[in-house]
């Protein structure tokens, strides 16, 4: 094998403190290098093409090229070794700058050390096998999970830019939170009327599969070639033959038997239901739980009234596979229910505020539908309890967000701004109520947000208090809130007659479990985890998966509508060319050493590693080995470390190269 | 005389994306450490086999680093925590054998702590200079010889040019 090593000088980086030319001259006499040359700038083109001239003049074998960092100028290398008609993967760096010459001051000592460092590239080399990039067709479709703002943008860009889009979305419509809201900071937009035509346009895209009331169940393969299987849900009713006039919901007798998760809890709904009068699809669902039909057999009135014969009680659940390319996942979020808390959980609640036990304090949802015209009040202020208008309201910021003791250290980001909505929206239909807040500091970042909650403050005398409160009890039908009003530096006592909880934004319950099904990580919080914080913000560290809107942390709707389109770009970036070419440093088996004990398979974080059957001539299975699928496989190489046997390697990395670089030295 | 002007040979193995980064890092910031340091890059701390730490004493290195990504900050999920498991045992098992332990040392550095990698580079060549040269398998090789004189595959030779090359 003929090798060459190129030394650059880097200008002066290299050259102040290694003697590159004393460099260049020991490694002449390293067994294997046929050629060693020292340069000014070895990036440049004449740097460039000496390395170039020198492999094709001696009909070199690898290159060795002493400079900076392999993360700074592998690639440049890689690509003048390929013009000169050798395999990029010969090509070894020794890192002389950032590791030697910048980090030393000696420079009998630093040139040592980068003879060292030049002695261990060429050993190494030498060992190294050539390797071709990997090429995986792409499947130009995308499967985006959640049919909420987030999840129906994605959808409309991806469908828009002429590709396939599967949405999957696990309750009956899509819409998600925003379609719960009343109005939207900071412009009071109604939020039905900008969401609404968006749905429908999901409905009506030719280019868009509608999967209402359906899960993700299984994902299999990697990037540009997944295959799906959802769930879809026994509706009860043929989705082709329902017209969604609404008959059976009126005549079901079920009524008040359920609570209207919608509305929050704070109306009753029947056995057969839509979510809500917008609902996209306007096709109803029957709640097996509740519905007469399956307790005793009786009543199909909706069968009786159904002009169309779409009730079909004996639907099964259909499992669908889909052959997907990219998956966006826009789960969202839910709010934190401050009474509900299951025993192991080491999250203690607020048992101090009285909600679930008081029905006049709610959350920030259940104030939403109260003051939306679309709902269960139908946009009056009334109390849950008794249906008067309250004349006080207090607003309490930051339950369970940035309060470790009883609920989570985050900032959940949205609730200033919509508790500012809210005592607005309330001062705005009762005039001579009286609305307080407390609050812990307000965070109103973003355009024409700060201006808003002067607003509430300055022009509707919505009143700030900045404290805690310490507890809520019920006196005479009236609610008193009692807690600190630390910049007057004095308890305070207010009796109010409606109390509205900012709770925190979490992760939706099966976050971490729909994680699993994609192979994406998620924080402590049950938060999917972007690839990088700061420059990868969209993407999830699996290959091909992308995440948008406030599944990834608390976020506001033009945030979760950003990021949604950024994810649809990722998504298009992908379908850009038709095979997707990576790396080639992947794990690799030696079948015939590998002992299939499988420990590869239970330490790969990508499900990479999987059984392969060897068979003998008459094809009768004789053993199982392990089988990297180089299409999931991200070449970590921990596989390589934990094999008993030594038969998965790691190209690029394998043993015999490693253990030649530290018998360099 | 020679043992005034013996300088350790610390070899460390580092994961690509942490803390052969933070190295570039320590290198861009112009941040100094001593230069008996030689770092072998791994795509990932899970990868690195303990065969390699053992290569490397019998390779004659006086100290080892073992770093990578932080804990929860892997590029690849995973591959520290395993790290992290493998390392504990076997920083207990060279414990059992009488290799100092501190010969052997684990850091976390990500890609922006160039100072830290410099401080852990700079405790470990501490260390082992206070330590002083790693005999083990020197010893072991001669005892060996002495109990079993005739085993083919061992140069007899070659371990005496050792000896004479120490002495000198």
């Amino acid at each position: 094998m003929k090798i060459g090593v190129f030394i650059c000088h880097c200008g002066e980086n290299i050259g102040r403190t290694v003697d590159c030319p004393r460099v260049a001259k020991a490694c002449e006499w390293l067994p294997g290098v046929d050629v060693s040359l020292d340069y000014k700038y070895m990036c440049s083109d004449p740097g460039q093409n000496m390395i170039k001239d020198e492999i094709r003049k001696r009909k070199l074998d690898a290159i060795v090229v002493g400079s900076c960092s392999p993360h700074m100028h592998e690639k440049t290398f890689r690509k003048a070794a390929v013009d000169a008609g050798i395999n990029p993967f010969l090509v070894e760096i020794a890192n002389l700058r950032e590791h030697c010459s910048w980090v030393h001051d000696d420079i009998d000592s630093s040139t040592d050390k980068a003879i060292d460092l030049v002695r261990m590239a060429v050993e190494k080399v030498k060992r190294n096998v050539p390797l071709t990039t990997i090429e995986v067709p792409v499947t130009k479709r995308t499967l985006v999970i959640g049919g909420g703002i987030a999840g129906i943008q994605a959808a409309l860009d991806v469908a828009n830019a002429g590709y396939e889009v599967v949405l999957v979305e696990k309750e009956p419509s899509i819409g998600g939170h925003m379609s719960q809201l009343s109005e939207t900071f900071p412009t009071l937009d109604c939020s039905q009327c900008i969401l609404t035509p968006r749905m429908v346009e999901v409905y009506q895209h030719p280019r868009i599969k509608l999967m209402t009331y359906s899960e993700v169940e299984k994902v299999e393969g990697f990037i540009g070639n997944f295959t799906v299987t959802i769930r879809k849900k026994a509706r009860h009713i043929d989705e082709d033959k329902c017209t969604g006039c609404g008959l059976c919901i009126t005549k079901c007798p079920t009524k008040k038997k359920a609570f209207n998760s919608f509305e929050e809890d704070l109306a009753y709904r029947p056995a057969v239901y839509v979510p809500f009068p917008q609902a996209v699809p306007n096709i109803p669902v029957i709640d097996e739980t509740i519905c007469m039909y399956y307790k005793n057999g009786k009543c199909g009135m909706c069968v009786k009234v159904c002009g169309r014969e779409a009730i079909d009680f004996h639907q099964q659940d259909k499992i669908v596979t889909e052959e997907i390319g990219a998956i966006i996942v826009a789960t969202g979020y839910k709010l934190y229910k401050i009474d509900k808390k299951p025993d192991d959980s080491p999250i203690k609640g607020y048992g101090e505020y009285g909600y679930g036990k008081y029905k006049d304090v709610v959350d920030g949802l259940q104030f939403e539908r109260i003051a939306s015209a679309s709902g269960p009040t139908s946009g009056e202020f009334k109390r849950p309890s008794d249906g008067k208008e309250p004349k006080k309201v207090v607003f309490i910021q930051c339950v369970g967000s940035r309060d470790e003791s009883k609920g989570f250290s985050y900032c959940s980001k949205i609730c200033c701004m919509y508790t500012a909505k809210h005592a607005m929206l309330y001062k705005h239909k009762v005039h001579d109520g009286e609305a307080y807040v407390f609050y812990m500091d307000i965070r109103s970042g973003g355009k024409m947000y700060d201006e808003f909650v002067r607003r509430a403050i300055e022009e509707d005398g919505v009143k700030y208090i900045r404290g805690r409160v310490s507890r809520i009890y019920e006196k005479d039908g009236k609610y008193i809130v009692r807690g600190e009003d630390t910049i007057a530096g004095m308890p305070v006592e207010i009796d109010a007659d409606m109390v509205v909880l900012a709770t925190a934004m979490i992760a939706q319950q099966d976050a971490s479990e729909l994680a699993q099904t994609i192979g994406i990580p998620y924080d402590k919080y049950g938060f999917y985890n972007e690839a990088h914080p700061k420059l990868r913000p969209i993407e999830s560290t699996t290959g091909g998966v992308f995440l948008a809107g406030a599944c990834q942390s608390p976020k506001d709707i033009p945030e979760s509508v950003a990021m949604a389109s950024a994810a649809a770009a990722k998504a298009l970036v992908l379908f850009g060319s038709d095979k997707l070419e990576r790396e080639p440093v992947v794990a690799y088996v030696n079948e015939s050493l590998c002992a299939g004990c499988f420990y590869c398979k239970k330490v790969c974080p990508y499900g990479a590693v999987e059984v392969k059957e060897v068979k003998d001539r008459n094809g009768v299975v004789y053993k199982e080995v392990a089988y990297v699928n180089t299409g999931l496989c991200q070449g970590c190489g921990t596989c390589t470390a934990t094999c008993p046997s030594k038969s998965v390697e790691l190209a690029g990395f394998n043993n015999e190269e490693i253990f030649a670089q530290i018998a360099a030295l | 005389m020679k043992e005034q002007n013996w300088e350790p040979k610390i070899i460390a193995f580092v994961c690509n994306w942490c803390t052969y980064t933070g190295a570039d890092l320590a290198g861009t910031s112009r941040l100094k450490y001593p230069t008996n340091v030689k770092l072998i890059r791994v795509m990932c701390s899970g990868g690195i086999d303990p065969v390699f730490i053992l290569k490397a004493f019998e390779r004659g290195a006086d100290g080892i680093l073992v770093s990578g990504c932080h804990p929860n900050d892997c590029h690849y999920n995973a591959g520290n925590f395993h790290a992290r498991r493998r390392w504990t045992f076997f920083h207990e098992l060279l414990d059992y054998l009488g290799i100092d332990k501190n010969r052997l040392q684990f850091s976390w550095v990500s890609a922006s702590e160039g100072k830290k990698f410099v401080d852990v580079v700079s405790k470990v060549v501490n260390d082992v200079k206070a330590m002083g040269p790693f005999k083990g398998y020197e010893e072991l090789n001669n005892e060996f010889m002495t109990e079993f004189p005739d085993v083919s595959g061992v140069d007899e030779s070659m371990i005496l040019k050792e000896k004479e090359g120490e002495a000198v």
